[in-house]
């Protein structure tokens, strides 16, 4: 058991985050041309619209959420004044709240991507796969709200903190050992978040990385020299 | 003074057939491929019509172009940087392919394999996007092909406005006239400005605006931005495609394939000399009347000394300071003043100029009450309302739309004296504003149209450029990724570009 609790959550972080990482590099540098947002709104407005937006606000605010939440030292909390029993009670409100957004908007657009013709056609097996695992991740992470109402103590949010912190810092003993008797919940949760990790580069979700932050600061007009 | 150099097009309306040649070769080339079947680089729209995509003149309801704010600063219409930002998971102001039309296919095939049957086997259309059955075609490239459709669809055409337009849909008062249109590689273009990734640019040697495929990332807002609706979103590639003004073509010299193939020999390319420099304040004048006059003044004059020493500071080729002399359009444009912009209004300093069309005398005013001028007929009796071609071409400004059409008319007045009559006429031309040397000019450009007057190209010397001993045994144009393209297996899933991937009809006997 501890063997396979090492190679899930010690090891193949690792993998994930290198594939992750290397893929995205290798992506942008060999195929730019693949890499777009992939946006289908010309032949579906409607539904898309209602969809998109909600889906983008409350998958951004959640992606937010986890990286603050899991990545920010404990001792940053305790300096703060924060217990960890206040934080997981505001990351179960947010959460859920931003969840269910997302939920409403993700629900829309898996609907148009499956049943729309146009939509249908025109997909690759990537997009209905990595959208499918979206929702599977986004379902078992709005499933675990009701779990962590049995410990509001917040001590299973600082082992999961406990184990993205040492992962990122390289010490993956410790890191399977934080996470090794949570709730199954929170590990399938963490284990379809790294599988996204590793399909990232292949997928659509490339386009996170092209958030047009330059537009806000160049001119309007772009003229190119020879 | 900041001199740059563009190849500019005029196209002369007065002479276009509507044979939709420029449209075929131009798709032929470009635009045969799966993604892009419904998107035409080229299209020639029979006006008056709500065009392609459907009401593309309506700003209100597309947004595209520029509007001039209170401060007197221009800010595209559909928002500002922070807007456009804001929509960026929905555009709002996106037309649907249903605005273009679905593109179709015929099944063929089943014609040949049909069994015996006591009907004749027919080809249906199906989608070319779902692979599905179309039950009915709703909608074309060209739906509106010489009045096609009913007057009241037509009437929402946008250049109606200020027109008593219902005359015009009784039979006796109809009118029409072909507008071809592409992408009018603009001095102040609003795609660029609206494009969140920067990969839209103005080249600075020739003033053509492209897409760096590599750096489009979909966005989608240069769609909506364009006022003229000439970028589309290639559905299979996610990435923004738009008229390329057949660069390869021209520079080496030669004309576009539309201007090329043109069997009218309507479409002018030359070289034209602006200050760049003065484009932020010509695009903004507070009147949009004023934007055609604007635009004029920041163009310069070749044959000018001082304009020709800062040319060649700004490193412009002497070849080009002597194709600009001779450039068609800058004649046309500038000196006799028969071609005008597209539709200024929407501030982009549109670089694709039309000389009006001429059209006939109606038949009220043939029949013995002919408001004549002279020789020149009262231009308020040519079937086409002078002000519907001001709305199309001067935002609504009649002054220079007369002018245009006084010279063409002039012209042809004092060649039919002097060929018919055999009576040198000095008097209808100096009524025009014209002297019988550049009569004689524009009449062997325009009328004559000789291949070397239509097409003044100098070449951009890329063969000092590029090495060409490097580009031995490249792979030419691809759809990027370097020569590999064409394998079907792509370790990043994305479809190849060289495979139709559109679903076949299953035949149900």
């Amino acid at each position: 058991m501890s063997f396979i609790n090492h190679l899930l959550f010690g090891i193949y972080p690792y993998i994930a985050l290198a594939v992750f990482v290397l893929g995205s590099l290798i992506r942008y540098d060999r195929e730019p041309y693949s890499w777009k947002t992939g946006s289908s709104q010309m032949l579906e407005s409607k539904q898309l619209r209602k969809g998109s937006f909600a889906f983008h606000i409350g998958i951004l605010a959640i992606l937010a959420g986890h990286f603050v939440g899991l990545l920010t030292p404990h001792q940053v909390w305790d300096v703060l004044g924060i217990s960890p029993a206040t934080k997981q009670m505001v990351a179960m409100g947010a959460g859920g709240l931003f969840g269910l957004i997302c939920l409403y908007g993700m629900t829309i657009l898996l609907k148009r991507r499956l049943h729309n013709p146009r939509i249908r056609a025109t997909s690759t097996r990537m997009d209905i796969v990595i959208l499918v695992l979206l929702y599977a991740q986004l379902i078992l992470g709005l499933l675990s709200i009701p779990f962590s109402m049995g410990h509001l103590d917040g001590s299973e949010m600082l082992k999961l903190m406990a184990w993205a912190q040492n992962t990122v810092t390289f010490n993956a003993q410790a890191a399977s050992l934080a996470i090794a008797d949570v709730g199954l919940i929170y590990k399938l949760h963490v284990l379809l978040g790294m599988t996204l990790f590793l399909l990232f580069p292949f997928s659509r979700l490339v386009h996170i990385w092209s958030v047009p932050v330059k537009y806000m600061r160049r001119n309007y007009q772009v003229v190119r020299q020879r | 003074m900041k001199v740059r150099a563009q190849i500019g097009m005029v196209l002369n309306l007065d002479k276009c057939i509507g044979c939709h040649t420029c449209s075929v070769t131009c798709k032929n080339v470009w635009t045969s491929r799966e993604g892009m079947e419904y998107a035409w680089f080229n299209n020639v729209e029979t006006k008056p019509g709500i065009g392609y995509p459907k009401e593309w003149e309506n700003q209100e309801k597309w947004n595209g172009g520029w509007i001039r704010s209170k401060n007197g600063k221009l800010e595209p219409k559909q928002g500002g940087k922070r807007r456009i930002l804001a929509n960026i998971f929905a555009n709002p102001d996106l037309p649907d392919i249903d605005d273009y039309y679905e593109p179709f296919d015929f099944d063929y095939q089943h014609l040949h394999r049909a069994g015996e049957s006591k009907h004749q086997p027919v080809a249906r259309p199906r989608s070319l996007i779902s692979g599905q059955r179309m039950e009915k075609i709703e909608w074309g490239p060209n739906w509106e092909e010489i009045l096609g459709t009913e007057f009241s669809k037509r009437r929402k055409d946008k250049n109606f406005d200020k027109v008593q337009a219902d005359i015009y849909g009784q039979f006796e008062n109809t009118f029409m006239m072909y507008l071809p249109r592409l992408c009018e590689h603009c001095l102040n273009p609003a795609c660029v400005a609206s494009c969140p990734s920067g990969a839209i640019y103005k080249r600075e040697e020739d003033g053509i605006v492209l897409i760096d495929q590599d750096k489009c990332r979909g966005w989608r807002m240069c769609v909506s931005g364009c006022p003229y609706k000439k970028i589309y979103y290639n559905w299979k590639t996610g990435k923004s495609e738009k008229c390329i003004f057949c660069y390869p073509r021209i520079e080496v010299g030669q004309p576009t394939v539309c201007s090329e193939t043109c069997v009218g020999r309507i479409r002018y390319l030359g070289v034209l000399l602006y200050d760049a420099d003065k484009i932020a304040d010509a695009a903004s004048v507070p009147n949009d009347q004023d934007l055609y006059q604007a635009q004029c003044d920041i163009f310069l004059d070749p044959f000018n000394k001082d304009v020709q020493a800062a040319a060649k500071r700004e490193g412009i080729p002497d070849a080009w300071l002597e194709a600009a002399q001779q450039s068609p359009v800058y004649k046309m444009a500038m000196e006799w003043k028969v071609a005008l912009p597209l539709h200024p209004e929407y501030r982009t300093l549109p670089m694709v100029w039309y000389v009006p069309p001429l059209s006939p005398i109606q038949t009220a005013i043939e029949s013995g009450h002919v408001g004549m001028n002279g020789v020149i007929p009262d231009l308020k009796s040519l079937r086409i309302p002078l002000k519907y071609l001001a709305n199309l071409l001067t935002a609504g400004d009649e002054k220079p739309v007369v002018r245009a059409l006084e010279r063409m008319l002039a012209m042809r007045a004092y060649k039919r004296a002097q060929q018919v009559e055999g009576v040198k006429d000095d008097e209808v031309i100096a009524a025009a504003g014209l002297q019988d040397w550049q009569v004689e000019e524009m009449y062997r450009v325009m009328a004559l149209a000789n291949y070397e007057d239509r097409f003044v190209i100098p070449t951009s010397h890329t063969a000092y450029a590029q090495d060409a001993y490097d580009m031995k045994s490249g792979c030419g144009f691809s759809f990027g990724n370097g020569c590999g393209s064409s394998s079907e297996v792509n370790l990043f899933g994305t479809k190849s570009q060289t495979v139709r991937q559109v679903i076949p009809v299953e035949i149900q006997e």
